[in-house]
């Protein structure tokens, strides 16, 4: 069984594989030249003392985002269980 | 024919690039700025068998676009000065998302030699890489490395000369990018190669794919011939909506999925793991130095510790530095007779550029420690742990660098700190970050406030330098947010940003960052001051007494009864002379609107001259109090004497360390900022924005305190 949820909503220590990324622009470039795409394995380190930014590691490296900017990617969890 | 060859080195950040740089040309480097942009330009030599290799440091980018400063120059040297082989220095450990450059380089066709580096870190993760196979899957040379440990340097030297040497053309590569993209490339390809522009070496094909992705820069070359855009910008068009209504996406979108597609299928055949890849040191410490207390803690005792130790380490050379510049000052002094000449060489040029360069080693430790942070990847965590806070304020986690080296733990310089701003990508954010160093406390407000707490707030000494730290720090944020909802508005740029993992940095990597910018900060406020401090000295030099006064004082100095006497008369003679010059009479004038602040003609002509530098303004309030010549570190007198002046009490003397905190950045700073934001402008608001906010708070501490009763 797989659900799909934003990356906002993933706790520190949970994978999850990327589904879309809806963001255009700026962002969305970004986010590509990072390798962050449909397909990629992600995993949630950890989070900011704040709780914002996010850090996650994918494609073997650490990448570190905003909440506002998680929103924009949607992620399946349960699928590589 | 031995011609000179010249390499550019590319990569990601955090690669290696400038381990490997800084391997090939040891200390024989050439640090500069790109014309008109602030992106920084290194190059330098390394010999290959008795020849000399030109090596030039193309700046840290992860993609190929034009949308950063970085790629544009990237690209724009690669295309315009054709270097004779393109190195990409490639992590060993990160290879997908690394080779996304190499790809965009290989399309663009130029010759690449693939410089594998951090093989050591790779294995330690227990990722074989098979080298041979890479160079065969991509078709060029590849080299692994250990940059740090200057391991496989010979090796890719000779990798990179023999490829220049063979006259290598340029060879775009041609991957698919899915039917409907590889479709729309091949029709806008051919009306490229139908039409009469010339396009120098670049192929139609890359050109297309650049239109496709709505690169800017492409696209406005086009657009310079109308009748070419017409043709070929409907087809763009076209293209993108067929993928908009059939996919839900955009071109560029596609092509980057099938650029990680074509890597996806080499790292299959390359890469092999030994193991399931899981948490390694790196995260683990990130799990301390970025959990909830813990990290803000560490963070705190990091700052703490990097402010004592930059002024234990430097406490015993900037005495060196200050002896020895008064030993000039004296060798001078028994050199020429007394006269206009001996005061402008030993007041005006010594004493004005001893004052900066005995900061020197000061700004050295700081630079130093800033380099240890940065080279083991903490930097990027404290970005990453203030950035909530700072957001706030319309900054980023990146501006933290910027306002600690300008003075956020006490005792930095605006003018690395303004420098610093420049690992902002967000125009908007870097321009507010330039604009907010300035308000904190740098190294030369240090003396204006002990010399006013020993003198006012004895008992709370400690106290209150924490006291202005905060405040500092609230009025810079406040002035920040301040400018990101009027005069800098709009939209905060993606905070998106890698987080390399922690490594020891290596001693040859501090020694090179660290004398990069201390001699960036020696050579260009150095230079300033000097200029500076001749105009200031000739400001508080001329006009000289008239003569008729000169000769009653010369009278009265001979006629004092013993040595004491005399330096009284000597000190009152300098007072009624400065306050005769030009910037005396300036003190005097701005009387009119510094009476409401408490602040006298006195206090005037100290913060008129600490314009210049800031150093100034305790050796001015000394002449100004007939006390001769005043040395900041010894200024006990001054405070003694300022105790007991009527006119001071606390409150003017608290007025007066938030208007010194605020006002005006020091001439160098403000030169720096011209320098950064390319122009006058922001350089001239930084001034006006920073004397009136003074103006009104330090109007506010002093009406407001009396009104309270104090004071």
């Amino acid at each position: 069984m797989t659900t799909e949820i934003t990356l906002r909503q993933l706790k520190p220590g949970q994978r999850a594989v990327v589904k879309k990324v809806g963001a255009g622009g700026e962002l969305g470039r970004r986010l590509r030249e990072m390798g962050l795409l449909p397909g990629t394995e992600i995993q949630v380190i950890g989070r900011a003392p704040l709780k914002d930014p996010v850090e996650i590691k994918l494609r073997g490296y650490n990448l570190a985002l905003r909440n506002n900017e998680a929103d924009f990617i949607i992620v399946e969890i349960g699928a590589l269980l | 024919m031995s011609r000179q060859v010249t390499i550019a080195l590319s990569g990601n950040p955090n690669a290696g690039k400038t381990s490997v740089f800084n391997a090939l040309t040891g200390a024989r480097q050439h640090v500069g700025n790109y014309p008109g942009v602030t992106v920084e330009y290194k190059e330098g030599l390394a010999h290959h068998q008795g020849r000399a290799v030109r090596v030039v440091d193309l700046p840290g980018t992860y993609s190929l676009t034009a949308y950063s400063p970085e790629e544009l120059v990237a690209r724009n040297y690669l295309i315009g000065q054709r270097p004779d082989v393109v190195v990409n220095v490639v992590d060993a450990s990160n290879l997908e998302r690394n080779l996304y450059l190499a790809v965009q380089l290989m399309e663009l066709g130029v010759p690449l030699v693939i410089c594998l580096n951090m093989v050591d870190v790779a294995e330690s993760r227990g990722l074989k890489i098979d080298a041979g196979k890479l160079s065969q899957l991509l078709g060029v040379p590849v080299v692994p490395t250990v940059a740090r440990q200057s391991q496989g340097m010979n090796q890719l030297l000779a990798a990179a000369v023999e490829l220049a040497q063979s006259d290598p053309e340029w060879r775009p590569l041609n991957i698919s990018y899915g039917g409907d993209v590889d479709q729309g490339v091949a029709e806008v390809a051919a009306i490229l190669q139908g039409s009469q522009e010339r396009h120098g070496l670049l192929s139609a094909r890359w050109l297309a794919v650049k239109c496709l992705e709505g690169d800017q820069e492409v696209i406005e070359r086009v657009e310079e011939s109308p009748e070419l855009a017409g043709k070929l910008l409907p087809v763009c068009r076209r293209v993108a909506g067929h993928i908009k209504s059939t996919m839900d996406d955009d071109p560029d979108s596609i092509i980057a999925d099938y650029r990680y597609g074509y890597i996806a299928g080499i790292t299959r055949q390359v890469v092999s793991s030994e193991r399931e890849a899981r948490m390694d040191l790196s995260d683990k410490l990130d799990r301390v130095l970025t959990h909830r207390l813990m990290g803000p803690l560490f963070l705190f005792s990091v700052l703490y510790a990097i402010y004592n130790f930059v002024f234990w380490a430097s406490e015993v050379p900037v005495v060196w530095f200050e002896e020895f510049f008064v030993w000039l000052g004296g060798a001078v002094e028994g050199l020429l007779p007394p006269g206009v000449l001996r005061s402008l060489i030993v007041s005006g040029v010594i004493g004005g550029v001893g004052g900066v360069l005995g900061f020197a080693p000061l700004i050295a430790f700081m630079f130093f420690a800033i380099a240890i942070m940065e080279d083991s990847g903490y930097m990027a965590r404290v970005a990453y742990i203030m950035d909530r806070v700072l957001r706030m304020f319309g900054l980023h986690g990146n501006s933290v660098m910027a306002l600690m080296v300008g003075g956020g733990i006490s005792g930095g310089c605006a003018v690395p700190g303004v420098m610093a701003a420049r690992t902002l990508k967000d125009p908007k954010a870097r321009l507010a970050t330039i604009l907010t160093v300035p308000f904190m406390n740098c190294g030369a407000k240090l003396p204006v406030y002990s010399l006013l707490i020993a003198a006012f707030f004895a008992h709370r000494q400690a106290e209150m330098l924490f006291l202005l730290t905060l405040i500092s720090w609230g009025l810079g944020l406040s002035a920040a947010k301040l400018l990101r909802i009027t005069l800098l508005k709009g939209q905060q740029a993606p905070f998106v940003m890698e987080l390399p993992p922690y490594r020891a940095p290596t001693m040859k990597g501090l020694l090179i960052h660290t004398w990069e910018r201390t001699w960036q900060y020696v050579k260009k406020a150095g230079t300033m001051i000097l200029g500076v401090s001749v105009l200031m000295w000739a400001a508080m030099s001329f006009p000289g007494l008239p003569h008729e006064q000169e000769a009653a004082w010369q009278k009265r100095i001979q006629a004092a009864p013993g040595d004491a006497a005399r330096l009284d008369v000597e000190a009152g003679r300098a007072r009624d002379q400065l306050a005769h010059t030009l910037a005396g009479r300036a003190g005097r004038a701005l009387t009119v609107f510094t009476d409401p602040l408490g602040f006298d003609w006195r206090a005037n002509v100290a913060l008129v001259g600490g314009f210049a530098a800031k150093e100034v303004i305790v050796s001015t309030l000394g002449v100004a109090y007939s006390l001769g010549e005043v040395n900041p570190e010894e200024a006990q007198s001054l405070s003694k004497r300022l105790a007991a002046e009527p006119g001071w009490n606390p409150l003017k003397a608290f007025a007066l360390m938030i208007f010194v905190m605020i006002y005006a950045p020091c001439l160098a700073t403000v030169v720096m900022i011209r320098k950064e934001t390319g122009g006058w402008r922001w350089a001239l608001f930084s001034v006006l924005y920073n004397t009136i906010i003074a103006y009104l708070l330090a109007l506010a501490v002093y009406q407001g305190g009396r009104a309270l009763g104090l004071g």
